[in-house]
């Protein structure tokens, strides 16, 4: 049994020798280099570019500009297409925007022999703008005086998502009810994977052909495709490894501005690297979401009535649009349910960068507010925060009827035990009880749910193929991407113990081509394990059919009493090793009598999605005269199922755990509210945890097998990033008293909220 | 005009020369001139850690460190810690062993910082080692399990038993 | 590849300086970790470079024949650190330089670079003022020396005339001899950060166990490094006690001038300069072998 044992990544020799490939390292020295040029201003329009002086730098090979680009808008959200149009992802943008919506837009392209040239010429280019007033902040753009971005969404409303049950205005008006009521504001942050987006596109053919740093290569392919209204079969997307992603690359970034540049060019190789700069501007962001959330709670500490409103700030362009605070709005219902409801999710369009993805789609957000919100209600009752979370969240048995997921185990119970056993918080609340001086410590809470994968939302489907070589080993190919997860990993071992052969026997192709790779939408909503375990096992059981089929031939035995194990054709009824796959592939292949390649391909379907749960504990130290805070445990505990290899799924848990921290304590992408550009934007300023920042990261599982998973497991990828920050921010109540209701809790912050309750 | 300097440095073991346009970074040279794509570009301003190689036994972001300067130098990248027959390096054997690698970007840089502290023949703190690694920015791993291996393996060059955890 | 119109390498002290005047418009670069950034941003880009990095002439620390200990200008902030002399004198020094960047950064990065860039954020600046460090300047005609704090002339601006380069920072003996100090750097993260405030201290205390003299300075409490000299007259001849530490502490907002940005604002740059005087006060007179 090779599904849950730690075995290394299947890309661990390459990735520690340095020879695993990125786009970057396979991009050879002749290709042109693009650059973008990129608006200074955060909303008007572009009157004029003077291109002449860009022109004659020596090297410049072609200038394009937001005047030159095809008339096709098209939309980039990494999602499955929808054939309905009602479901199909808001098209609003071209390759190059005359419509300036946001400081960083992107206006003009420069295509030279080299960066340098490259460079000059954006630096040369003369634009004349027609400047319009901007807005950035998310309820100020709902205002009907606000500035308007795009014609086809007046008043920048992207979407807007209802929640009713019961009747609320009633409910309240029922005596001796404690509201407890807060604002929580989440702030826009930046994935930060060390790899840049890259993309290098060239034609061949008369195709376009583009090696990119994405996460979904199936997607990409179709966005080009409407991008610049070519037929999709016309467009072949590779994926070689990349270096993370974390959601921005579940986008289409460049992709189709670099696949354009390379039609402009007879089809030379273009490449379109990112700088860091452009990054955390020009590519996609988190989502900063302000929450508005009210509990009416009665004295015996039941709620009444509960209102959530949120308004998510989209920036210039829709990317996922809605979808991440749709996410978190039907969050809130699921977590701590209530007979009288009202809930408002609010997604706008304002001059900023683009959100996007980002690990956790809209639950951080979520959950921030939520368990900020818990630990609130907590206190104005005088209540235990965790035997008040056990009292309240979702019970076992709870089914969601628009997902139709179900709470099968005691899940919310047994994390909550884990942990606070792990950081010992019964002792330490106590021992940090009535503290005075200006070191204080505390401890605090949060728990969590995340989806697996999209179902019913929008399609899921996983797509495999198996080939059987003549020594038994077999190539599996995928259309989910490998994008430092793990996935490769887990898929070899999920697809040794379906076909019976050593997992040294399974080679992953790691690399996705369009050209090649079965169809897969890709890496997203924690999704690949769950469904690709569906189309692996399915074709696992295909190639094993055939293989048993054939070995019927050889071996006289019936299919039905033969098996493969440890990569040998056994009967069932003895045990007896009758021959290797080895040969029997072997046989198989160059039989003159008959011979056959063994492969299989099959696409699975996937009705289903499945809650993952956990919860995150903090210890932290405040010194309250230097406004700082240290944290000094952290424990997440975190139900994902069964886990495929714990080791990774540990490692994995690491990185969420880091990203929370950042997002509790020190990252935020910060904008000028007098110009809208971006002032933080290099990871210099922009504050991603260091080695020095972080204790050491505590990692518990609970394993409850996932009923409804071939593997037993569900969404482990992007959870361990949602309940981090709000455990701290409940940390650092205990400790101090005070209530953050903003995430990153800055020093800055701090000073501020320490004044205001006398603490400074 | 182009100006050009003939860079002579023993690389990895070898002594080379090349004519390198001055304008490059060491970066630059060591990618593009000597195909030594261990060497990660992520910032290009010292930020980030992904493009740190050996300098005469020194840490440093090649991105901002002039090619020329790498005349009379002895400069590693992560592609001389491999054996003959390709073998890992004991550190980097504790990557694989550690689960430390994930996408893999930051890991090259990562392991040459390491292999500067295992050099020293000292034995750190983990804060010390936290310290020591403080130059490289990694999304994937917490940084957990990179410290890990290389406390392991700073435990097991001077012959002694790693801590738990 | 970087966008520079010409680079010239300087082979000797002299050379650089006939570089210098032969090339005035060429940006001096000795370990490159802020002129390449500029020139990455475009803020610099087309610029040609004199280098000065292969000068090994101006590495090392070294104590002079009167006492005064010499740094060479190209020192790396590591090299400072693990350095004996330093160790031995002005360990504060090595602990200041010690919290630049990362280690990546303190192997590149010089002490002449990092004052010749006119910053105040500088790690090294805020100690090398309260130390009452020397620049010595070396020229056309001859050598300059001048105090550190009036070698900075304004924001990103020195006193840096044609034709001179930066060739090692002094300290004299009568500067470090019985003086203990304490650099506290204020930032965001732990590692890879740039002060929002740097407060560096020291003190030389009497037979009699009263401060004989007490120096502070501080990066980014002004457009240029600075020292306080309300607070350090508020501390000089007095008993090392609590009170003395808080009219010390209070008294540095006499001198300070931080102000508004997006990364702190003046009111809370205030606060954690006077928290940060108490801490270094105290810490300093505990080195120093004083009360507490």
């Amino acid at each position: 049994m090779v599904v849950g044992k730690s075995i290394p990544r299947v890309d661990a020799y390459d990735k520690a020798a340095g020879r695993a490939q990125y786009t970057d390292d396979l991009c050879g020295a002749s290709a042109l280099v693009a650059k973008i040029k990129h608006a200074e201003i955060a909303h008007g329009c572009v009157r004029s570019i003077d291109t002449s002086a860009a022109e004659a730098i020596p090297g410049v090979v072609k200038v394009l500009t937001c005047f030159d680009v095809p008339p096709y808008q098209f939309p980039t959200a990494g999602h499955p297409w929808s054939t309905d149009p009602h479901h199909q992802d808001i098209a609003d943008r071209l390759l190059l925007n005359t419509h300036v919506r946001y400081y960083g837009d992107d206006i003009a392209a420069v295509i030279a022999e080299n960066e340098v040239a490259a460079a000059q010429a954006v630096r040369a280019l003369r634009v004349e703008y027609d400047e319009r007033p901007f807005v950035l902040d998310v309820q100020e753009a709902m205002a009907p005086d606000a500035p308007q971005l795009h014609d086809e969404f007046p008043g920048n409303v992207v979407g807007h998502t209802e929640v009713r049950r019961g009747d609320y205005a009633a409910a309240i008006a029922e005596p001796g009810l404690t509201k407890v009521e807060g604002w929580y504001e989440t702030p826009t942050v930046q994935h930060c994977h060390i790899e840049n987006h890259i993309c290098v596109a060239h034609m061949e053919a008369g195709r376009v052909v583009v090696v990119s740093s994405t996460q979904i290569p199936h997607i990409i392919r179709r966005v080009v495709g409407q991008a610049l209204g070519i037929p999709w079969g016309k467009v072949r997307i590779i994926k070689p490894y990349i270096g993370g992603g974390f959601g921005n690359k579940q986008d289409a970034l460049y992709e189709p501005l670099c696949a354009w540049l390379t039609t402009q060019v007879g089809g030379r190789p273009v490449k379109l690297d990112c700088s860091r700069e452009e990054t955390f501007v020009s590519n996609r962001v988190r989502h900063a979401i302000r929450f508005h959330i009210i509990t009416w709670v009665r004295p015996d500490g039941t709620f009444a009535a509960r209102k959530f409103e949120c308004f998510s700030n989209q920036g210039a362009y829709a990317s996922h649009g809605h979808s991440i605070c749709a996410k978190g709005t039907n969050a809130f219902p699921q977590m701590y349910p209530c007979d009288n409801l009202e809930c408002d999710g609010w997604t706008v369009y304002t001059n900023l960068p683009a959100a996007g993805a980002m690990r956790g789609y809209g639950i951080p957000q979520a959950m921030f507010a939520g368990e900020a919100h818990m630990e609130d209600v907590c206190r104005a009752m005088g209540a235990d925060p965790v035997d008040f979370r056990r009292q309240h969240v979702m019970p076992v048995g709870y089914v969601d009827g628009f997902s139709k997921n179900e709470n099968y185990f005691d899940t919310f119970n047994q994390v909550m035990d884990k942990g606070m056993e792990a950081i010992d918080f019964r002792r330490k609340q106590a021992a940090y009880r009535n503290q005075t001086g200006p070191v204080r410590r505390g401890v605090g809470m949060a728990l969590f749910w995340y989806n697996t994968a999209v179902w019913p939302i929008s399609l899921e489907s996983s797509s495999c193929r198996m080939v059987l070589n003549q020594d038994g080993s077999v190539q599996v190919q995928t259309g989910e991407t490998e994008i430092g997860q793990g996935c490769d990993t887990a898929f070899a071992q999920m697809a040794a113990e379906a076909l019976g052969i050593p997992v040294e026997n399974v080679h992953m192709v790691s690399t996705q081509d369009t050209d090649i790779t079965p169809f897969g939408t890709g890496a997203y909503a924690s999704r690949q394990t769950y469904v690709g375990g569906f189309s692996i096992r399915q074709t696992a059981e295909l190639l094993k059919e055939r293989i048993l089929k054939y070995a019927q031939e050889v071996t006289r035995q019936d299919a039905w009493l033969l098996d493969i194990a440890d990569g040998n054709i056994v009967r069932r009824s003895d045990g007896r090793v009758l021959l290797s796959v080895g040969e029997l592939a072997t046989t198989a292949l160059y039989s003159l009598e008959h011979s056959q390649h063994l492969t299989a391909e099959s696409t699975y379907q996937i009705k289903n999605n499945a809650y993952s749960f956990g919860c995150s504990f903090a210890e932290v130290e405040v010194d309250i005269p230097l406004c700082k805070v240290r944290l000094l445990r952290m424990v997440n505990v975190h139900d994902c199922g069964r886990l495929i290899n714990p080791q990774l799924a540990e490692a994995q848990v690491h990185g969420g755990m880091s990203m929370a921290i950042g997002y509790g304590l020190s990252e935020e992408l910060k904008f000028d509210p007098r110009t809208g550009r971006a002032l933080n934007n290099n990871l210099l300023d922009y504050k991603l945890s260091t080695t020095m920042d972080h204790p050491d990261l505590e990692v518990r599982f609970v394993e409850n097998p996932e009923p409804t998973s071939p593997y037993g497991t569900k969404a482990l990828g992007e959870p361990p990033a949602c309940s981090g920050a709000p455990a701290i921010r409940n940390a650092i109540l205990n400790a101090t008293g005070v209530a953050v209701n903003r995430t990153p809790v800055t020093p800055h912050i701090l000073f501020d909220r320490f004044r205001e309750a006398g603490l400074l | 005009m182009a100006q050009y300097k003939l860079v002579r440095c023993r690389l990895n073991g070898r002594d080379v020369e090349r004519m390198v346009d001055v304008r490059a970074s060491l970066t630059d040279m060591l990618r593009n001139d000597y195909h030594l794509t261990s060497v990660k570009k992520g910032c290009e301003v010292g930020e980030c850690g992904a493009c740190n190689v050996l300098i005469d036994g020194e840490c440093f972001n090649s991105c901002i460190y002039l090619a020329v300067w790498a005349d009379g130098k002895e400069i590693r990248t992560l592609e001389s810690l491999l054996g003959p027959n390709g073998e890992l390096s004991d550190i980097q054997q504790a990557f694989v062993d550690e689960a430390a690698v994930q996408c893999g970007f930051c890991t090259p840089g990562v392991i040459l910082s390491a292999v500067e502290i295992l050099e020293s023949g000292k034995l750190y703190s983990d804060d010390e080692l936290r310290k020591l690694l403080s130059g490289h920015l990694c999304r994937c791993t917490g940084y957990q399990n990179i410290l890990r291996a290389v406390k392991k393996t700073m435990y097991r060059r001077l012959g002694l038993e790693p801590p738990e955890a | 590849m970087y966008d520079i119109q010409a680079l010239y390498e300087a082979t000797s002290v002299a050379d650089a300086v006939a570089l210098r005047l032969a090339h005035p418009e060429a940006v001096v670069i000795a370990g490159g970790s802020d002129v390449l950034i500029k020139l990455r941003e475009g803020k610099l880009a087309g610029c040609s470079l004199l280098s000065i990095y292969g000068l090994d002439e101006l590495r090392g620390v070294s104590l002079e024949d009167d006492g005064t200990l010499r740094i060479g200008s190209l020192t790396s902030f590591s090299h400072i650190t693990k350095d004996p002399l330093i160790q031995q004198h002005i360990a504060v020094l090595g602990e200041a330089v010690d919290q630049v960047g990362g280690p990546q950064i303190r192997n590149i990065g010089t002490i002449g670079g990092n004052t010749c860039n006119g910053v105040t954020s500088a790690d090294s600046a805020s100690t090398l003022f309260a130390w009452d460090a020397v620049v010595e300047l070396t020229g056309p005609d001859g050598v300059r020396q001048v105090p550190i704090a009036d070698f900075y002339l304004g924001a990103g601006r020195v006193d840096l005339r044609p034709g001179e380069i930066q060739t090692a920072i002094r300290i004299p003996r009568a500067a470090y001899e019985g003086y203990r100090g304490h650099y506290i750097k204020y930032a965001m993260r732990n590692a890879m950060d740039i002060a929002t405030t740097g407060c560096s201290v020291n003190v030389k205390l009497a037979a009699d166990g009263t401060i004989a003299d007490a120096r502070i300075a501080y990066g980014v409490a002004g457009p240029v490094p600075c020292r306080c000299p309300a607070a350090e007259a508020a501390a000089r001849g007095r008993a090392p006690d609590d009170e003395t530490v808080e009219a010390f502490a209070r008294a540095v907002l006499t001198d300070i001038h931080p102000r508004d940005s997006w990364r702190a604002s003046k009111a809370f740059r205030e606060h954690i300069a006077v928290e940060l005087a108490r801490r270094a006060l105290r810490k300093s007179i505990e080195l120093a072998g004083g009360a507490r």
